[in-house]
């Protein structure tokens, strides 16, 4: 596996050195039975969502040129993500990153069987969103009161107001609205978040018409335990197939506790590629699990997902280098420095 | 599925060996004692100390007869050292050892690169360490590298890895740690491999020893804990990079495995901010990052 003489590295495309790699091989079609997902209990097709456009690029410090933003979420395109989280239709004042949200939105490729949707923190901006040529949209809750106020400026009976406007003149218009929830797992300011809380703002999402509640773990302090345990509280009020995970990585935690969330059922997950979008909370710790490292665990238990596994390392390494980063991506760190065996 | 976890798990300490074996710099002696200190006041039962190993090979490992006769050896703990071979063994033991480790592998080509024989080879030497250890009363840990996949020969059978338990631990060893090396495994690869393991060796008898080059250790380990696998190695700071992948990491980081327990109320009575302050120590005298993401979140500078 992958001997490839260190003067000859430079000359091979990124694409030739990941064929080398003996580890990133297309999931196998026929797995090993004890690898079948449904004998041990998995869903046997997982959705990702990929937020590295907008969640991503959000939380890193560099403004991103917009034509650059257009070719990563083109390239992502390519890789059979069926869902790229494409921009933001906030005030550029609050979030000068997703400043560029009408032209990002009118300039990409848009990919049949591919959802591009867009963050509409209120009617203003779903309005917008609309008109640039959006076609889904998300709303952005918190089972926490004070992060509520502090991130959006008010309670968070305020802010399920403003979102039922939203989703009411999406419903109007056939539009599909997600619901985030975040610091589903814990609060930077608040610290324990109660599951009975997470649930009832769930809940107070999807009756409104959210067809699908992101839960997040906003700073990433959850583990498999208190994964269990408000997954548990939420599956009272919310059925399971509207259920995602979007974990962040900020303690390690994310691939343990999305594998917690997949043995319970859950059967769509938030990933960024290249781990893109640091945590805003702690200084130089990461955030967004990475992409990458949640397709190369899903092919390792045999669950579909039709990523191809190299397109998105590809992706990933045009946006790093174009950000001029590492990667966050361990798989991507691994496969691109193997090959370096006597 | 998402049954029920041990109450218990013992994490067992590389970092003092493995980690430091594979970082570039050579530690101090002093360093590596008072690392081996600190780590002692963490609540950890189990610290890999040196290794007997000749100082040719393994330059880091040199003062292994300093190391382990200048720490501090608390009781309670055990500081196993590795021990390849006989003589190695019999320096252990002269230098005040009470536990010793050998290293074996699931694969041919991986022992005929490492160690210059057959796997087979491989365990008539280790019988001997065995066998002297016996008659000393002292206990030996079985290790077994690759088992989730080797760099040259890609893909491991979970069978092989299932007879290569069976020996060791028929020989006498009373615990044998199962080493994703190459950090490739995942929980689908994991669950495996144990599954034909634990057909032969009682799951109270095996550890894991995870590396996370590919982010997936403690997705692996929290696999084997649903398995009944309650003895888990981890390495402080997550030292120790992969030696087959250049600048990829290696170890998973002791602070984030019991942060994940911790969460899972899980007893291991160790204490994460001592644990964090060790492995601060360490980094700073390294000159380095941390590896682990429980200690990079928890400085906020």
């Amino acid at each position: 596996m992958g001997t490839v003489p260190s003067a000859l590295k430079h000359c091979l495309s990124y694409q030739h050195l990941l064929k080398e790699q003996l580890w990133i091989a297309e999931p196998p079609a026929a797995a090993h039975p004890a690898q079948e997902p449904q004998a041990s209990g998995l869903p046997e097709y997982i959705k990702i969502v990929e937020v590295g456009p907008r969640d991503g690029l959000q939380n890193e410090k560099v403004i991103v040129p917009t034509e650059i933003k257009i070719e990563l979420i083109n390239q992502l395109s390519k890789t059979g993500l069926p869902a790229i989280e494409v921009t933001s239709f906030v005030s550029s004042k609050w979030v000068p990153q997703m400043a560029d949200h009408k032209e990002v939105m009118r300039g990409i490729e848009r990919h049949p069987g591919v959802q591009y949707p867009v963050l509409t923190p209120n009617l203003q901006g779903f309005h917008s969103a609309i008109a640039a040529g959006a076609t889904e949209v998300s709303v952005f809750g918190a089972a926490s009161e004070s992060f509520s106020k502090m991130n959006i400026n008010c309670s968070i009976e305020e802010s399920i107001e403003k979102f039922e406007e939203v989703t009411k003149s999406a419903r109007s218009m056939n539009i599909p609205v997600r619901g985030y929830v975040s610091c589903a797992l814990g609060c930077p300011y608040e610290g324990n978040i109660l599951p009975d809380k997470v649930a009832e703002v769930s809940k107070r999402l999807y009756s409104m018409g959210c067809y699908e509640i992101s839960l997040g773990d906003t700073i990433g302090v959850g583990t498999p335990g208190s994964m269990k345990k408000m997954l548990e509280a939420v599956m009272k009020e919310i059925p399971l197939s509207a259920l995602a995970v979007h974990c962040h990585d900020t303690y390690g935690q994310a691939l343990a506790n999305i594998l917690t969330a997949i043995q319970m059922g859950v059967a769509v997950v938030d990933s960024s590629v290249a781990g893109l979008g640091g945590c805003p909370y702690a200084k130089g710790a990461t955030g967004n699990v990475a992409t990458e490292d949640v397709i190369y665990m899903l092919n390792g238990l045999g669950i579909n997902t039709g990523v191809n596994l190299c397109a998105v390392m590809e992706a990933g390494n045009f946006i790093c280098t174009a950000l001029n980063k590492k990667t966050n991506s361990k798989v991507a760190q691994a496969s691109f420095s193997a090959g370096t065996i006597n | 599925a998402t049954g029920a976890y041990p109450k218990r798990v013992k994490v067992v300490e590389v970092g003092p060996r493995d980690g430091l074996q594979n970082e570039k710099n050579i530690v101090p002696t002093p360093v590596k004692i008072n690392l081996i200190n600190m780590l002692s006041e963490t609540g950890l039962q189990v610290i890999e100390a040196t290794s007997f190993v000749s100082p040719k090979w393994v330059p880091q490992m040199a003062d292994h007869t300093e190391v382990m006769q200048g720490i501090n050896k608390l009781p309670g703990i055990s500081y196993p050292v590795l021990t390849p071979n006989l003589k190695g063994f019999q320096a252990a033991v002269a230098a005040g050892a009470k536990e010793v480790s050998i290293f074996g592998a699931a694969s041919e080509l991986f022992t005929q690169k490492n160690i210059n024989c057959s796997i087979e080879e491989s365990l008539e030497r280790f019988d001997e360490v065995v066998k002297a250890a016996r008659e000393a009363s002292i206990p030996v840990r079985g290790y077994i590298s690759c088992v989730l996949g080797c760099p040259y020969e890609g893909k491991i059978s979970a069978a092989k890895v299932a007879e290569v338990s069976k020996k060791m631990y028929s020989m006498g060893c009373y615990e044998i740690s199962l080493g994703d090396t190459i950090g490739v495994g995942t929980p689908g690869s994991m669950r495996e491999m144990l599954a034909a393991v634990m057909r032969e060796v009682p799951v109270g008898a095996l550890a894991v020893h995870c590396h996370d080059t590919y982010g997936q250790a403690l997705a692996n380990i929290l696999l084997a804990l649903q398995m009944g696998v309650s003895v888990v190695d981890a390495s402080v700071a997550g030292l120790g990079g992969c030696p087959y992948a250049q600048g990829a990491s290696g170890n998973v980081a002791t602070e984030d495995l019991v942060y994940m327990l911790n969460g899972l109320g899980i007893h291991t009575g160790v204490d994460l901010q001592k644990l964090m302050d060790a492995g601060t120590f360490i980094c700073n005298a390294l000159n380095r990052r941390t590896n682990s993401k429980v200690s990079q979140a928890s400085c906020r500078l």
